[in-house]
């Protein structure tokens, strides 16, 4: 039974439609980018995903007995964050909240031997007793990560992970989270409007446009129609340049 | 300066007020810390404005005024929280609405029974004398539950504070954790409502908070100097309004305010010199920064 499965389902927005006609499943260690423009129902899917949404019509089944509190989560950045007094260390700890543990008040050995774990494993254990806005955006992508991986050993959703940071920084943060696929077979599903970069390191991807355009392998996808004019480089760079006007 | 606080203490009126006002400057500052951050900085005022509804209504029954206060304001804590979740109303017009409306509601009963006289000047400004013992037993309790709760959801509270979406996604019962906040500041609020004044007492829940965080960069330091500057300006604040026969709860917040601007001048002193020690932190700090630090100065 495959891990998420999504028959005939849209989401809505304050009552409007943001994105309908969904049907695609994710395997156990699928890479799958769900990629598209501003505003084309992304984030709203992957609200959907996380069940902070309940789909408006058809149905989001969880197999494989995944439980909520199995998922991480690496969300856009807040504004509260930016001028959140936080430490390193109290933010990765803080994704070991969710784990089952009853009515335990404080974290346990264990949890604090997962936290080092995964910040050791994203080479941010030097930054642990630093406190988290002052750092660079790339460390600060990497501490959320850290934090996405201590709440998960299973499936990990990423909201625009890249957004903001430098091409080398990007690059970096990719290989990590592709690391994180293979190596520890961890299901990955990223949402991203870099679609180059992020299909470059997916297996599968999902393309919307307030409607499932395209579902499939990402080699099929650079050939298909939809995805070779997405991800022509004039095009894209166009707009791109225009989203950044927007912003 | 002994002398000062021995004579002080030969009032029991004073020792009972110390007794109410200890535990509740240190849990209003506590919570403050989650609320400032949550950009919820305005419910403590709020709840304080229903309070002084309550006040009015409780003084037209002639029935113990926190019988009436707290049920009233924990169901207005409550409320606001639903409301602003549900997001039909933003959190800072829903806060306005209850308050003022609250406010308005006991204007006219206070106006209609006892008339305006000095105990609603003491509703809104806060009396020294105001305590009995009563409230001191019910106070001490109260803010035991408040510190003990908190000490057991520290590491909930702070996941919630931090990334709400993040801890319900990943399974946290976000809006447990909310509720328990609004609660506990609600039980905050009414407890000290009487001895620091409706309008003043939501300084107890936001200033020492802001003061901590000049400084502090991590939550559990920040917490930690936040309740320690809410209880020394509020004995600072005690002690003044004894020597120089001021009001009470705008003594305290004077005393707050000077904390603020001490702390203020603390963070700008490194700068200002530029390259002391770490420099090299200092500097990477200063960029990586500028935007935050631009962003909370205002």
């Amino acid at each position: 039974m495959p891990l998420i499965t999504v028959r005939d389902a849209s989401f809505a927005y304050d009552g409007k439609i943001a994105v309908s006609g969904l049907n695609f499943e994710v395997n156990s260690g699928d890479y799958l980018c769900v990629v598209g423009e501003n505003g084309s129902g992304k984030s709203t899917l992957l609200r959907g995903l996380l069940r902070l949404k309940a789909p408006l019509e058809g149905r989001v089944l969880f197999g494989d007995g995944l439980r909520a509190n199995e998922i991480g989560y690496l969300p856009q950045q807040s504004a509260i964050q930016r001028d959140f007094p936080a430490g390193v260390q109290e933010v990765v700890l803080s994704g070991r909240m969710g784990r089952s543990r009853g009515l335990l008040p404080f974290y346990t050995s264990a949890d604090k031997a997962s936290a080092e774990m995964n910040m050791r494993r994203l080479g941010i254990l030097d930054l642990r007793n630093r406190c988290y806005r002052e750092l660079s955006g790339g460390q600060q992508q990497r501490v959320l990560l850290a934090r996405a991986l201590c709440a998960t050993g299973r499936l990990l959703l990423l909201d625009e992970p890249v957004a903001g940071l430098d091409p080398v920084v990007r690059q970096e943060l990719y290989r990590e989270i592709e690391k994180i696929n293979h190596e520890d077979g961890i299901t990955v599903i990223m949402v991203s409007h870099d679609v180059s970069g992020a299909a470059a390191y997916a297996d599968y991807v999902l393309h919307l446009h307030n409607r499932q355009i395209f579902f499939g392998a990402a080699k099929d996808y650079a050939a298909s129609a939809e995805g070779a004019e997405f991800l022509s480089e004039p095009k894209r760079q166009k707009r791109q340049e225009s989203e950044v006007h927007n912003v | 300066m002994f002398s000062l606080i021995k004579e002080m203490m030969s009032y029991s009126f004073l020792v009972r007020a110390v007794l109410v006002g200890l535990p509740v400057s240190l849990c209003a500052a506590l919570l403050g810390v989650s609320l400032v951050l949550k950009r919820y900085s305005m419910m403590g005022d709020g709840l304080s404005h229903v309070g002084f509804g309550t006040l009015a209504v409780a003084t037209a029954l002639n029935v113990t005024p926190l019988y009436v206060s707290i049920p009233v304001v924990l169901l207005t804590a409550f409320l606001l929280l639903r409301i602003s979740e549900s997001g039909k109303i933003k959190g800072d017009a829903a806060i306005a609405l209850i308050s003022t409306g609250s406010l308005a509601i006991g204007v006219v009963i206070i106006s209609m029974t006892t008339g305006m006289n000095t105990d609603v000047c003491n509703y809104m400004f806060g009396s020294i004398l105001a305590m009995s013992r009563n409230d001191v037993r019910l106070s001490l309790a109260l803010a035991a539950v408040v510190l003990l709760l908190f000490a057991l959801f520290y590491n909930r509270i702070f996941a919630v504070t931090f990334d709400e979406n993040f801890a319900r996604a990943t399974g946290a019962r976000a809006s447990l954790y909310n509720m328990i906040i609004a609660l506990l500041t609600a039980v905050t609020i009414v407890l000290g409502m009487r001895m620091m004044g409706a309008l003043l007492i939501s300084s107890l829940t936001i200033f020492p908070a802001l003061t901590a965080m000049r400084v502090f960069k991590r939550f559990s330091t920040v917490t930690i100097c936040s309740a320690v500057i809410s209880v020394v300006c509020f004995l600072a604040g005690v002690i003044a309004s004894f020597r120089y026969d001021t009001p009470t709860g705008a003594s305290v917040v004077i005393m707050n305010i000077i904390a603020f601007a001490v702390f203020w001048g603390i963070r700008l002193l490194p700068k200002r010199r530029g390259t002391v020690a770490a420099s090299s932190i200092a500097s990477s700090v200063a960029s990586t920064n500028a935007s935050t630090t631009g962003g909370e100065s205002k």
